[in-house]
Protein backbone atom coordinates (compact mmCIF):
# COMPACT_ATOMS: atom_id res chain seq x y z
CA UNK A 1 0.00 0.00 0.00
CA UNK A 2 1.29 3.41 -0.93
CA UNK A 3 2.12 5.91 1.81
CA UNK A 4 0.61 9.37 2.14
CA UNK A 5 3.45 11.89 2.14
CA UNK A 6 3.75 15.25 3.90
CA UNK A 7 6.78 17.52 3.47
CA UNK A 8 7.88 20.56 5.43
CA UNK A 9 10.77 23.01 5.22
CA UNK A 10 12.00 24.20 8.61
CA UNK A 11 13.64 27.63 8.58
CA UNK A 12 16.84 28.13 10.55
CA UNK A 13 16.86 30.28 13.67
CA UNK A 14 13.17 31.25 13.56
CA UNK A 15 12.09 29.85 16.89
CA UNK A 16 8.64 31.40 16.76
CA UNK A 17 7.83 29.13 13.82
CA UNK A 18 9.62 26.08 15.14
CA UNK A 19 6.84 23.69 15.99
CA UNK A 20 4.66 24.57 13.01
CA UNK A 21 5.45 21.38 11.12
CA UNK A 22 4.76 19.14 14.14
CA UNK A 23 1.55 20.99 14.90
CA UNK A 24 0.39 20.73 11.29
CA UNK A 25 1.20 17.02 11.01
CA UNK A 26 -0.57 16.38 14.30
CA UNK A 27 -3.79 17.97 13.08
CA UNK A 28 -3.60 16.14 9.72
CA UNK A 29 -3.06 12.79 11.44
CA UNK A 30 -5.90 13.50 13.83
CA UNK A 31 -8.20 14.02 10.87
CA UNK A 32 -6.99 10.69 9.50
CA UNK A 33 -8.10 9.04 12.73
CA UNK A 34 -4.78 8.75 14.59
CA UNK A 35 -5.28 9.35 18.34
CA UNK A 36 -3.88 8.65 21.81
CA UNK A 37 -0.34 7.52 22.52
CA UNK A 38 0.76 7.04 18.89
CA UNK A 39 -0.31 10.59 18.05
CA UNK A 40 1.59 11.97 21.05
CA UNK A 41 4.66 9.85 20.27
CA UNK A 42 4.74 11.22 16.73
CA UNK A 43 4.15 14.82 17.85
CA UNK A 44 6.84 14.74 20.53
CA UNK A 45 9.54 13.05 18.51
CA UNK A 46 8.92 15.23 15.48
CA UNK A 47 8.87 18.41 17.58
CA UNK A 48 12.24 17.63 19.11
CA UNK A 49 13.68 16.98 15.67
CA UNK A 50 12.12 20.11 14.25
CA UNK A 51 13.56 22.29 17.04
CA UNK A 52 17.00 20.75 16.51
CA UNK A 53 16.80 21.62 12.81
CA UNK A 54 16.01 25.24 13.68
CA UNK A 55 18.54 25.60 16.49
CA UNK A 56 21.49 23.44 15.55
CA UNK A 57 21.36 22.95 11.79
CA UNK A 58 20.29 26.28 10.28
CA UNK A 59 17.08 24.66 9.08
CA UNK A 60 16.26 21.50 7.17
CA UNK A 61 13.64 19.27 5.62
CA UNK A 62 11.00 17.03 7.20
CA UNK A 63 9.28 14.21 5.37
CA UNK A 64 6.50 12.17 6.94
CA UNK A 65 5.26 8.98 5.32
CA UNK A 66 1.97 7.72 6.70
CA UNK A 67 1.17 4.02 6.31
CA UNK A 68 -1.85 2.19 7.75
CA UNK A 69 0.29 0.60 10.47
CA UNK A 70 3.10 3.14 11.03
CA UNK A 71 4.42 6.64 10.38
CA UNK A 72 7.98 7.19 9.16
CA UNK A 73 9.59 10.54 9.93
CA UNK A 74 12.69 11.77 8.12
CA UNK A 75 14.71 14.82 9.23
CA UNK A 76 17.44 15.94 6.86
CA UNK A 77 19.78 18.89 7.13
CA UNK A 78 22.98 20.21 5.63
CA UNK A 79 24.11 21.72 8.92
CA UNK A 80 27.37 21.36 10.84
CA UNK A 81 26.81 17.68 11.68
CA UNK A 82 27.49 15.98 15.01
CA UNK A 83 31.07 14.97 15.84
CA UNK A 84 30.27 12.57 18.68
CA UNK A 85 26.83 11.02 18.27
CA UNK A 86 26.95 8.90 21.43
CA UNK A 87 27.75 12.03 23.46
CA UNK A 88 24.92 13.96 21.79
CA UNK A 89 22.51 11.14 22.65
CA UNK A 90 23.31 11.35 26.36
CA UNK A 91 20.63 12.94 28.54
CA UNK A 92 21.83 16.39 29.56
CA UNK A 93 24.39 16.97 26.82
CA UNK A 94 23.76 20.24 24.99
CA UNK A 95 25.78 22.75 23.01
CA UNK A 96 22.99 25.35 23.18
CA UNK A 97 23.99 28.96 23.83
CA UNK A 98 22.77 31.08 26.73
CA UNK A 99 20.35 32.89 24.45
CA UNK A 100 18.80 29.61 23.34
CA UNK A 101 18.65 28.34 26.91
CA UNK A 102 16.74 31.44 27.94
CA UNK A 103 13.98 30.32 25.55
CA UNK A 104 13.64 27.03 27.43
CA UNK A 105 15.78 24.85 25.17
CA UNK A 106 19.09 23.20 25.95
CA UNK A 107 18.11 20.58 28.52
CA UNK A 108 19.96 18.09 26.35
CA UNK A 109 16.84 15.92 26.23
CA UNK A 110 15.77 16.29 22.61
CA UNK A 111 17.59 13.34 21.06
CA UNK A 112 16.94 11.11 24.13
CA UNK A 113 13.24 11.98 23.86
CA UNK A 114 13.20 11.07 20.17
CA UNK A 115 14.75 7.71 21.02
CA UNK A 116 12.29 7.19 23.85
CA UNK A 117 9.06 8.12 22.05
CA UNK A 118 9.79 6.64 18.62
CA UNK A 119 9.62 2.87 18.13
CA UNK A 120 12.66 3.08 15.84
CA UNK A 121 15.37 5.73 15.80
CA UNK A 122 18.30 5.91 13.38
CA UNK A 123 20.80 8.74 13.12
CA UNK A 124 23.62 9.38 10.69
CA UNK A 125 25.79 12.46 10.78
CA UNK A 126 28.94 13.76 9.17
CA UNK A 127 30.77 16.85 10.37
CA UNK A 128 30.56 19.63 7.80
CA UNK A 129 27.92 17.77 5.77
CA UNK A 130 24.79 17.35 7.84
CA UNK A 131 22.58 15.04 9.83
CA UNK A 132 19.94 12.52 8.79
CA UNK A 133 17.45 11.00 11.18
CA UNK A 134 14.81 8.39 10.54
CA UNK A 135 12.16 7.56 13.11
CA UNK A 136 9.30 5.09 12.94
CA UNK A 137 6.24 5.23 15.18
CA UNK A 138 3.86 2.28 15.06
CA UNK A 139 0.17 3.08 14.96
CA UNK B 1 -10.04 16.58 39.50
CA UNK B 2 -11.08 18.67 36.54
CA UNK B 3 -9.24 21.76 35.32
CA UNK B 4 -12.14 23.88 36.60
CA UNK B 5 -11.74 22.40 40.08
CA UNK B 6 -8.04 23.21 40.05
CA UNK B 7 -8.85 26.78 39.07
CA UNK B 8 -11.17 27.06 42.04
CA UNK B 9 -8.78 25.35 44.43
CA UNK B 10 -5.87 27.68 43.68
CA UNK B 11 -7.95 30.72 42.77
CA UNK B 12 -6.32 30.97 39.34
CA UNK B 13 -6.95 33.58 36.67
CA UNK B 14 -7.91 32.05 33.33
CA UNK B 15 -6.40 33.57 30.19
CA UNK B 16 -7.13 30.77 27.70
CA UNK B 17 -9.87 28.15 27.75
CA UNK B 18 -10.03 24.53 26.70
CA UNK B 19 -12.73 21.92 27.04
CA UNK B 20 -14.98 22.29 30.10
CA UNK B 21 -14.67 18.76 31.46
CA UNK B 22 -10.92 18.30 30.95
CA UNK B 23 -9.64 15.88 33.59
CA UNK B 24 -6.26 16.25 35.29
CA UNK B 25 -3.94 13.38 36.16
CA UNK B 26 -1.41 14.75 38.64
CA UNK B 27 1.07 17.49 37.85
CA UNK B 28 4.54 18.44 36.76
CA UNK B 29 6.78 21.45 37.11
CA UNK B 30 9.68 22.60 34.99
CA UNK B 31 10.82 25.29 32.59
CA UNK B 32 13.13 23.36 30.29
CA UNK B 33 10.92 22.32 27.41
CA UNK B 34 12.53 19.03 26.44
CA UNK B 35 12.55 18.06 30.10
CA UNK B 36 8.81 18.55 30.17
CA UNK B 37 8.47 16.63 26.89
CA UNK B 38 10.49 13.77 28.33
CA UNK B 39 9.19 13.46 31.87
CA UNK B 40 5.90 15.29 31.83
CA UNK B 41 2.81 13.25 31.07
CA UNK B 42 -0.37 13.57 29.12
CA UNK B 43 -3.15 15.20 31.12
CA UNK B 44 -1.01 16.73 33.87
CA UNK B 45 -1.26 20.26 35.24
CA UNK B 46 2.01 21.95 34.22
CA UNK B 47 3.37 24.55 36.63
CA UNK B 48 5.95 26.79 34.97
CA UNK B 49 7.22 30.32 34.42
CA UNK B 50 7.82 29.73 30.70
CA UNK B 51 5.16 31.58 28.73
CA UNK B 52 6.57 31.69 25.21
CA UNK B 53 5.24 30.18 22.00
CA UNK B 54 7.45 27.13 22.31
CA UNK B 55 5.99 26.33 25.72
CA UNK B 56 2.52 26.43 24.18
CA UNK B 57 3.71 24.09 21.42
CA UNK B 58 4.93 21.65 24.08
CA UNK B 59 1.60 21.81 25.91
CA UNK B 60 -0.30 21.25 22.67
CA UNK B 61 1.83 18.45 21.27
CA UNK B 62 2.07 16.63 24.59
CA UNK B 63 -1.63 17.19 25.29
CA UNK B 64 -0.95 18.65 28.73
CA UNK B 65 -4.11 19.20 30.81
CA UNK B 66 -3.43 22.84 31.60
CA UNK B 67 -0.62 25.35 32.02
CA UNK B 68 -0.28 27.31 35.25
CA UNK B 69 2.00 30.33 34.87
CA UNK B 70 3.29 31.04 38.35
CA UNK B 71 4.76 33.99 40.20
CA UNK B 72 3.16 36.55 37.91
CA UNK B 73 4.90 35.28 34.80
CA UNK B 74 3.02 36.30 31.70
CA UNK B 75 2.30 34.79 28.33
CA UNK B 76 3.61 36.55 25.27
CA UNK B 77 0.82 37.76 22.92
CA UNK B 78 1.73 35.41 20.04
CA UNK B 79 1.85 32.51 22.49
CA UNK B 80 -1.53 33.38 23.98
CA UNK B 81 -3.04 33.57 20.52
CA UNK B 82 -1.74 30.09 19.75
CA UNK B 83 -2.98 28.72 23.09
CA UNK B 84 -6.50 30.00 22.34
CA UNK B 85 -6.35 28.61 18.82
CA UNK B 86 -5.34 25.19 20.14
CA UNK B 87 -7.87 25.26 22.98
CA UNK B 88 -5.30 24.92 25.75
CA UNK B 89 -6.22 25.88 29.29
CA UNK B 90 -3.81 28.55 30.58
CA UNK B 91 -3.97 30.10 34.05
CA UNK B 92 -1.87 32.70 35.84
CA UNK B 93 -1.23 33.20 39.55
CA UNK B 94 0.92 35.31 41.87
CA UNK B 95 1.90 32.20 43.78
CA UNK B 96 5.42 30.88 43.33
CA UNK B 97 5.67 27.44 41.68
CA UNK B 98 6.53 25.85 45.04
CA UNK B 99 3.42 27.12 46.74
CA UNK B 100 1.03 26.38 43.87
CA UNK B 101 2.35 22.83 43.48
CA UNK B 102 2.30 22.31 47.24
CA UNK B 103 -1.36 23.22 47.54
CA UNK B 104 -2.32 21.06 44.56
CA UNK B 105 -0.30 18.14 45.90
CA UNK B 106 -1.98 18.42 49.31
CA UNK B 107 -5.38 18.33 47.63
CA UNK B 108 -4.79 15.24 45.49
CA UNK B 109 -2.35 13.11 47.50
N1 LIG C 1 20.53 18.45 13.50
C1 LIG C 1 21.62 18.69 14.25
N2 LIG C 1 22.72 19.25 13.69
C2 LIG C 1 23.82 19.51 14.43
N3 LIG C 1 23.92 19.23 15.75
C3 LIG C 1 22.87 18.67 16.37
C4 LIG C 1 21.66 18.38 15.66
N4 LIG C 1 20.78 17.83 16.53
C5 LIG C 1 21.41 17.78 17.72
N5 LIG C 1 22.67 18.28 17.64
C6 LIG C 1 23.68 18.35 18.73
O1 LIG C 1 23.33 17.39 19.72
C7 LIG C 1 23.15 18.05 20.98
C8 LIG C 1 22.07 17.34 21.78
O2 LIG C 1 20.80 17.52 21.13
P1 LIG C 1 19.47 17.44 22.00
O3 LIG C 1 18.31 17.71 21.12
O4 LIG C 1 19.48 16.16 22.75
O5 LIG C 1 19.65 18.61 23.07
P2 LIG C 1 19.54 20.19 22.83
O6 LIG C 1 18.89 20.46 21.53
O7 LIG C 1 20.87 20.79 23.04
O8 LIG C 1 18.59 20.61 24.03
P3 LIG C 1 16.99 20.29 24.14
O9 LIG C 1 16.64 19.42 22.98
O10 LIG C 1 16.85 19.58 25.45
O11 LIG C 1 16.33 21.60 24.13
C9 LIG C 1 22.86 19.49 20.64
O12 LIG C 1 23.16 20.37 21.70
C10 LIG C 1 23.75 19.69 19.41
O13 LIG C 1 25.10 19.93 19.82
MG1 LIG D 1 17.09 19.53 21.02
Amino acid sequence: MEAIKFSYTVPGDDFTRAGDASTDLKSKLKKMGVTGAPLRNISISLYEGEINLAIHAGGGEITALVYPEKVELYLDDNGPGIADISLALQEGYSSATEEIRSLGFGAGMGLPNMKKYADEFHIESEVGKGTHIKMVVNL
Amino acid sequence: MTVKQLQELLNLRCISEGSEDRQLEGGFCGDLLSWVMGYGQYGQAWFTIMGNINAVAVAALHDIGCMVLCQNSTMQPNALEKAKEEGIWVFTTDMPVFEACGKYYEAIK
